[in-house]
């Protein structure tokens, strides 16, 4: 058995949201949700980070951002994009400096949805993480190659 | 007693052979050099040999002839120098060079005749300590300086090469340090004592620019003040209880000659006041500095506190001046220990840092009790070899990179490796368990909680700034960075072997300071106090066994595990290796910069302070004497 | 037979720490939720942490740093053991800061800004906490004419009476040793600050489980040096011991983080009121 799923630390970068999701995510936090029950932290830190949740599209800017901090995270890692924009663009797909959601960047492996992803969503959506977390480690064990 | 004699007299032929070169004959300076080197190494090692167990020897025979030369070119060089100082306009330091000089004469012509030191020389396990100091380390020193001289000079075109003047210097002063070190006679002594002034003020002095003179003066000028003292200690002395040796300065009839002859050693050892001649002498080649700095002249200085020590210890009146001079001591240490912190250029570090440690030597020295003896004469062994390799490292990196500062010296591991492992070393053992200087420390505070706990506050504070003064440059230099693929490091074949020896030493004296207390330590403690000081078997075990993971688990470094390699992290706005993004789509390097809290600790917040602090407790130290 | 005892109590040590400080960093952690209303995470919470960090990927800046973690828990564990076998006490301390040093080299070999300032930070801190350490020891000495654990703890007599003073310097101190707010300026256990995870920064798995071991070794270590001024009395101690931890959690909770320099001045105050004061009052009295 894995220690994964029972301390995931994540990362969160707001790529270019509206901060309606941020707000929320960090409402996971307070005392109402407290996801620490669960031992989530959020570590602020992508090379100590498990999970890294990313809100907002995907922009030139914040391009090389998210792919720097994915490159940073120690195996194994999931990407969660949270939100309609994170995870399609949402309405600000049409820009004219809008790429789209996060997975024209790097590899998500769940999308929460949402406008903005309401907290009960959000803590769905990591512990939908964990499992991907577990299978990973799994195969990082059998010696399968964890990401290009 | 010939080797003494030999041992004294060897480096003056060899330096004026050195000063009858041309200056362009470098393949035979470099032959006497090196012949001479291992002659004087080699003859200090067989003297430790041949006298380490068995108490304090004293030789004695008739000197009239060599006191009449010693007064002779001590006249010579005082009307030199005076002339020197007036062709500067330095009258005030003329002043001083002539009133010593006069009360020598005076004392020569009024009580030479009706007192004399029968036994002129001495050798004890303190006096071994300090020759093998000066022969090996001093030699690697001149080892080193051959090909850095050279450098130095190409790097320096407007300074006059005189190269041979400068070895002159240096073997002379290597001679006149055995002198100190070996004289029972206190006129001897002192005769040795002002070489060692004249010449240090003249490697200060080497490079003749305007700053280099005007630091050589300031220094003269304070080690004339102390010559003075001593000079007038000397003829008290004589006059009030005709004594003329180091051996018989037990039981006097007044304290002030043992207050002067502190005095001369805080002048020497570079203590407040006093410590703005050590901090000009910077401007020296960087070999003077180390020789100057970690192996002789400011040794002279703490040598001869050491020699007052047990009479702090024993006589309840000199305990008085005693504690002062410990408490000048302990506040040079704890606000140098300070200034060093707000320093950027390495040399300064170091020299704070040696003012800070001959601080605590003299605070251990004031006390006197025979814990704190033992700590003294081990902090002096220990900082001499780490403080010699350092100062010889800066000097090879400043070559290397064209800086001394320590802002510059980010990565120098990956720059310079081999000179990086050994001023990690030299760091290491200047104040990190359970290397040299921290086992010194250690006897220190246990000496000073049983004999005076006040000065353990000053230790407590002082130590910490060491350790963060030394660790913000330990980092600077053991940070892996990319090196540029034109840099070249160039370190020539003496130079690589005086710092390898050194390192080497370093190693060696920490993992053999078990040793060097039972053979050398223990007999001279014995002979003194009737008692010795131990560090507990238990302890030096413990000790032992640290030195030996730090040897190692450095070995861990050879395992190559199965790790991957990510850059930094910059809040993801990486773009390659220690680059990232700007503003404007600008592409910055990485670069860092240190704490040196100039707010808090700068030179113009402390100095002036400690310097009225300290002449303060001079002057009670004085009033105490009289 | 008493020798021998000691040394149990220091391979007691070397065994039992990791788990006796994960355990109390696991009570610290649900506490710190009770105190902001929060329900908190299990108990065993840090031991999870630790054994994910070892499972996962070995990432690095550079070949160099593992070295200097694992030094840094090495020296931990010496200074530890040399604590709990009774043996000199200054040595013990010497060990340690060996080992912060290690520690703060280790950030700063990584080359890595963030944890270049926590490190610089760090030895801050050090410098802030060291005369007060230092000034406790001479302080035990003077009442127990010993440096050795051994001796100190056999005192009869509650130390405390002795040291009042220097009790409360070195609880002061121990908020910047435990890394509690306000004086967690180099790294805070509480997630994101502006030095990300300031000295931690660039550590991740093995590494970074070695460092959160040793802190437990190097707590429960300091929580022994709590329970040394009042020996005599190992159930009060236990007590005392566990009411600092709590006051420890409850500082850390009502304080915001300072600057540096109120870190400094005010440990520097302390030990110079506090711990010098006491000692000289101790002199008068001898």
């Amino acid at each position: 058995m894995s220690y994964l799923p029972k301390s995931p630390w994540l990362v969160h970068y707001d790529a270019s949201s509206c901060n309606g999701c941020d707000i929320e995510l960090l409402a996971c936090l307070t005392p109402l949700y407290d996801v620490e029950r669960f031992g989530v932290l959020n570590i602020g830190n992508p090379k100590h980070a498990d999970i890294f949740v990313v809100t907002g599209s995907v922009n030139e800017q914040n391009r090389s951002v998210i792919e720097n901090i994915y490159k940073q995270m120690a195996e194994p890692s999931v990407v969660v994009a949270v939100g309609a924009c994170a995870s399609s663009g949402g309405i600000f797909r049409e820009c004219y400096n809008v790429q789209g959601g996060v997975d024209h960047v790097i590899p998500v492996d769940v999308y929460v949805p949402g406008c903005a992803a309401r907290p009960e969503a959000i803590i769905d959506g990591v512990v939908q993480a964990l499992d991907v977390l577990e299978q990973k480690h799994k195969d990082r064990k059998k010696g399968a190659v964890g990401r290009v | 007693m010939n080797i003494l004699l030999f041992l004294i007299m060897f480096p003056f032929v060899v330096a004026f052979v050195l000063l009858g070169l041309p200056t362009r004959q470098y393949a035979i300076r470099k032959f006497i050099i090196i012949g001479s080197a291992i002659v004087l190494s080699g003859v200090s090692i067989y003297l430790a040999s041949q006298y380490f167990s068995g108490g304090p020897r004293y030789f004695s025979f008739d000197s009239t002839g060599v006191d009449m030369a010693i007064l002779f070119a001590e006249m010579v060089f005082a009307g030199i120098i005076a002339g020197l100082s007036v062709k500067h306009k330095q009258y005030f330091t003329a002043l001083l060079m002539l009133t010593g000089a006069g009360l020598m004469l005076g004392y020569e012509i009024g009580l030479g005749g009706t007192v004399h030191a029968e036994e002129i020389l001495i050798v004890d396990n303190l006096s071994l300590i300090m020759a093998l100091i000066i022969g090996v380390i001093g030699c690697l020193i001149a080892l080193f300086s051959m090909n850095y001289m050279k450098t130095y000079h190409e790097r320096h075109p407007e300074v006059k090469d005189r190269t041979g003047f400068f070895f002159f210097i240096i073997f002379a002063f290597l001679g006149a340090m055995y002198g100190v070190v070996f004289a029972n006679s206190l006129v001897w002594l002192f005769g040795f004592w002002e070489i060692t002034t004249l010449c240090s003020f003249l490697l200060i002095g080497y490079s003749q620019q305007d700053e280099a003179n005007r630091n050589a003066f300031r220094a003269l000028k304070m080690n004339l003040l102390g010559g003075i003292g001593f000079a007038t200690a000397i003829i008290l002395l004589a006059y009030n209880d005709q004594v003329t040796q180091l051996n018989q300065l037990s039981g006097l009839s007044t304290l002030l000659p043992i207050a002067l002859l502190a005095f001369a050693g805080l002048t020497k050892s570079a203590q407040m006041p006093f410590s703005s001649w050590l901090l000009g002498a910077m401007v020296a080649p960087t070999p003077v500095s180390a020789l100057l700095h970690s192996s002789a002249m400011v040794k002279a200085g703490v040598y001869l506190i050491i020699r007052l020590s047990p009479i702090f210890a024993f006589d309840t009146g000199a305990a008085a001046v005693g504690i002062m001079v410990a408490l000048v001591g302990a506040v040079t240490f704890v606000i140098t220990s300070f200034l060093a912190i707000s320093q950027t250029d390495a040399k300064r570090v170091l020299a704070y840092s040696t003012i800070a440690n001959l601080g605590l030597i003299v605070v251990c020295a004031g006390v006197g009790s025979y814990q704190l003896f033992w700590a003294a004469i081990m902090l002096v062994i220990f900082h001499a070899v780490a403080k010699s390799l350092l100062f010889l490292s800066v000097g090879s990196v400043e070559h290397n990179l064209g800086q001394r500062s320590i802002e510059h010296m980010d990565g120098l591991i990956s720059y310079m490796p081999k000179v990086a492992v050994g001023m990690v070393i030299g760091i290491l053992g200047m104040f990190l368990a359970p290397f040299g200087m921290l086992i010194s420390k250690w006897a220190a505070l246990e000496g000073l909680v049983n004999s005076n706990v006040a000065l353990t506050i000053f230790v407590a504070f002082g130590g910490a700034a060491t350790l963060f003064f030394w660790s913000k440059w330990l980092g600077k230099i053991i940070m892996v960075k990319s090196v540029p693929a034109d840099f070249k490091a160039h370190i020539s074949r003496s130079e690589g072997f005086s710092l390898g020896s050194l390192a080497v030493l370093t190693v060696l004296v920490c993992l053999s300071f078990p040793l060097i207390s039972r053979y050398f330590l223990e007999p001279l403690i014995e002979t003194i106090y009737n008692q010795t000081y131990l560090l507990g078997a238990g302890n030096t075990a413990i000790l032992l066994l640290m030195m030996g993971l730090m040897l190692v688990l450095p070995l861990t470094l050879l395992r190559s595990g199965k790790r991957s390699y990510r850059d930094q992290y910059l809040a993801g706005a990486n773009t390659g290796s220690e680059q990232f993004h700007g503003s404007l789509g600008t592409n910055h390097s990485l670069t860092m910069r240190s704490f040196y809290l100039k707010n808090v600790f700068g030179e113009d917040k402390l100095f002036n302070l400690s310097v009225v602090i300290c002449i303060i407790l001079i002057l009670i130290m004085i009033g105490v004497g009289l | 037979m008493k020798e021998s005892l000691w040394i149990l109590f220091a391979v007691l040590y070397v065994v039992l720490a990791p788990f006796i400080g994960g355990l109390i960093a696991g009570v610290d952690r649900k506490i710190t939720a009770r105190m902001q209303g929060r329900y908190g995470p299990p108990l065993l919470q840090p031991f999870y942490d630790v054994f994910k960090l070892l499972q996962k990927e070995n990432m690095a800046v550079n070949k160099h740093q593992q070295f200097y973690v694992l030094s840094f828990l090495v020296f931990v564990v010496v200074a530890g053991a040399i604590f709990f076998a009774g043996g000199d006490l200054l040595l013990s301390i010497f060990a340690l800061t060996l080992a912060s040093v290690f520690l703060v080299v280790a950030a700063y070999s990584t080359f890595s800004p963030y944890a270049y300032v926590g490190a610089e930070r760090e030895l801050l801190q050090i410098m802030a906490y060291e005369p007060m350490v230092i000034l406790t020891i001479v302080g035990m000495y003077m009442v127990t004419k010993s440096f050795n654990v051994v001796d100190i703890a056999a005192y009869d007599g509650i130390m405390f009476l002795k040291l009042p003073a220097i009790f409360l310097g070195f609880v002061f101190i121990l908020t910047i040793k435990l890394r509690k707010s306000p004086f967690d300026i180099s790294m805070s256990h509480h997630a994101h600050q502006e030095i990300v995870r300031g000295l931690t920064t660039e550590f991740s798995g093995k590494e970074l489980a070695y460092i959160e071991i040793s802190h437990w070794y190097e707590n429960v270590m300091l929580l022994g040096l709590v329970f040394l001024f009042f020996a005599s009395n190992p159930i009060l101690a236990l007590l005392v011991v566990a009411a600092t931890y709590f006051l420890e959690i409850f500082i850390d909770n009502a304080n915001s983080r300072l600057k540096w320099q109120n870190v400094l001045f005010s440990s520097w105050v302390i030990a110079f009121v506090l711990g010098a004061g006491n000692i000289a009052i101790l002199a008068m009295l001898i």
